[in-house]
């Protein structure tokens, strides 16, 4: 199996094809299960955080009540009645509101850059979204707060594991990832990528073939063009927009061997960027006739 | 750091087009100033920062998503610049998800819930309604008959901590006493409070165990009405029957209807997992699931509702047929809601 193969079938695993109403298929990203178990405890740790924050600004306006002597007068219940109803729509709310907005992530999944979609690539809609948060009840909150309360019965808290790990692992067997509450929405998480547009790579005088160092000028026969397909295209591009010196050089000796040039050196990187953009002109040039070269197995 | 962050990007002049020596590059610097426009408009909208932008901004946007949505489908067959493409798709993928997310907040989701959406959500899953309905008459027929057999079952349903001292051989007056209210409001919202958190884990459970095809979450609405049946008997024996249906009738009305749609909407998910027709299994599951937590939310505020009514409105309203009328016109009131109130929320097909 060649390295483009093997890339292939690891990105297959993980990539859908959404397609937009205007027939544009665009390929999405499944969110690792690690990304997704991270950003539910940064949201987690955030709610107690929260919560705890909340119970000490509420303890210390008791407090004061207490000491005025007013403890009687039902401010303290009001206290109280308070903190259990925020607490509630805390636990309730506090993922549906965030996913219904714009990026459609928790604070947890922005800081991990994954966010939920709808499998059927239509929109996500309200309902969707509560149904979704609805599960996570039974899911994660309801066999926890059984652990916590069940004190010794070794039953119990036996039967609150099992339903605890049957959620947990539920990720775990199915293709898509899917939690629960996303085979009851129909949603699923996806990455959100965010990527910056790099500059042309045909811009300089490299590209021309000349070398603005030395003054020599390169040109590749179609022969020795026809070794390299797109997967190596790509690969030097990744390597002429990081711009390592050592890999340059080292790539560039492995090209000069495998087109048989005298490697010669100091000018590097303007061979690579006239060897870059002749092999993509080449290549380009085919793929307008429908002729593709997948890498250079192929 | 805030000056960092909202410091605008030194403006860098594009390259002229000329420049570039490959075609696929020439296509890409003629085209790359709309994405960047486009990559500007989403950003805000994603910040939430839509008051940073210009109406003709927002109005572009759907047109500069097609243009970076077609540039993108010529790219694929033209260009190997793996960055470009890799951007592209972030970008169109990004822009899809403003144009056809979310239409609507939270609040105007909400009006359009209560205005139509929850009471036709509702009549969608009357068969499942029904269903919920026959197995917690049938519970609670069979808690009475149990216990009517055998006293011993009562102490197996009821269990002994929340019968407290509501036992059978119990004087008329130890249970009465549990049927008194209160002078004040004292204690109470505290009490509806703890009511309602309770209540609602109850009725999230029996809709969310519809995940596992339906069976538990019929199993827990049984469970609960014997319980009923159990105590109607206890009641009825010691002559305070109607005085306990009168007491219970408050909130129960509105908090028996609420898990009864909670059972409900667990079995329409479980229903439509079990025989899901024509559609995949997982098709099933999503449309079932969407309908039935638009009930759920309903359920969440009609415990809202149940909690007040149990905590203030039972213990401060002491006769038995003042009680009677408030659980019966509330039984009233949620019926002509969901099943009168035909109004057909905005924007869902006929």
């Amino acid at each position: 199996m060649s390295a483009r193969q093997r890339i292939e079938a690891r990105e297959a695993r993980v990539r859908r094809t959404m397609v937009t109403p205007e027939g544009i298929a665009l390929p999405v990203m499944l969110a690792s299960r690690g990304a997704r178990f991270g950003a539910l405890l940064i949201d987690l740790a955030l709610m107690a955080g929260f919560m705890v924050l909340l119970a000490v600004v509420l303890l210390a306006i008791g407090v004061n009540l207490f000491e005025a002597g007013m403890e009687d007068n039902g401010a303290g219940e009001f206290i109280v009645v308070l903190y259990v109803l925020i607490g509630f729509l805390i636990r309730q709310f506090y993922f549906m509101v965030f996913e219904l907005g714009a990026r459609g992530a928790t604070p947890g999944k922005r800081a991990l850059r994954i966010r939920i979609a709808a499998r059927d690539g239509g929109r996500l809609t309200a309902e969707a979204v509560v149904a979704r948060n609805l599960l996570r009840d039974i899911e994660l909150f309801l066999p926890l707060t059984f652990l916590t309360t069940s004190g010794d019965s070794s039953a119990a808290n036996l039967a609150a594991t099992v339903w605890f790990l049957v959620f947990a692992l539920f990720p775990f067997f199915n293709r898509d990832r899917l939690r629960a509450g996303d085979v009851i929405a129909g949603t699923w998480v996806v990455e959100a990528p965010r990527k910056m547009l790099a500059e042309a790579l045909s811009l300089g005088a490299g590209a021309r073939g000349h070398s603005s160092a030395t003054g020599a000028r390169y040109a590749f026969a179609d022969r020795e063009l026809s070794v390299y397909g797109e997967f190596e295209l790509q690969a030097l591009e990744r390597l002429l927009r990081e711009g390592r010196e050592d890999a340059l050089v080292a790539v560039a000796e492995t090209i000069c061997r495998k087109i048989g040039w005298q490697p010669g050196s100091g000018d590097e990187r303007a061979f690579l960027e006239a060897f870059y953009a002749q092999l993509r002109a080449r290549l380009e040039g085919e793929m307008r006739f429908g002729r593709r070269k997948a890498d250079k197995h192929s | 750091m805030a000056l960092g962050i909202f410091r605008k990007k030194p403006f860098v002049p594009p390259p002229a087009i000329e420049e570039a020596a490959l075609r696929s590059d020439r296509f890409r610097l003629e085209r790359e100033e709309d994405w960047r426009r486009l990559d500007h408009i989403v950003t805000r909208l994603e910040k939430g920062r839509i008051g940073s932008l210009s109406d003709a901004d927002i109005g572009e946007l759907p047109a500069l998503y097609r243009t970076a949505a077609s540039s993108l489908a010529v790219a694929r067959e033209t260009t190997l610049d793996a960055d470009a493409l890799a951007y592209l798709e972030a970008l169109v993928q990004r822009a899809w998800f403003q144009v056809y997310g979310p239409r609507s907040g939270m609040i105007a989701w909400l009006r359009r819930f209560l205005g139509g959406g929850w009471s036709a959500a509702v009549r969608g899953i009357w068969l499942d309604a029904c269903i919920a309905l026959a197995v917690m008459v049938i519970g609670t027929v069979v808690g009475w008959l149990l216990v009517a057999g055998d006293e011993d079952w009562y102490y197996a349903l009821v269990g002994g901590g929340m019968a407290d001292g509501r036992v059978p051989g119990a004087s008329p007056e130890t249970l009465r006493e549990f049927l008194e209210g209160q002078d004040n409001a004292e204690g109470l919202s505290a009490f509806a409070a703890f009511l309602f958190s309770n209540n609602t884990g109850v009725s999230i459970l029996a809709f969310a165990l519809g995940f596992a095809f339906g069976i538990p979450s019929l199993m827990l609405l049984i469970h609960n009405t014997a319980l009923l049946g159990a105590m109607l008997w206890l009641y009825f024996e010691a002559g305070l029957g109607l005085d306990f249906v009168a007491w219970l009738s408050v909130h129960g009305t509105t908090e028996l209807f609420a898990i009864l749609l909670a059972g409900a909407a667990g079995l329409h998910i479980g229903r439509s997992m079990a025989f899901p027709g024509q559609r995949s299994v997982l098709a099933a599951a999503a449309e079932a699931g969407r309908r039935a937590a638009v009930v759920m939310l309903g359920v969440v505020f009609m415990l809202v509702v149940a909690a007040l009514l149990e905590g203030y409105a039972r213990q401060l309203v002491h006769d038995m047929q003042g009680r009677l009328i408030l659980g019966v016109s509330m039984l009233a009131l949620w019926l002509a809601y969901f099943f009168a109130f035909r109004r057909r929320p905005e924007g869902e097909a006929p």
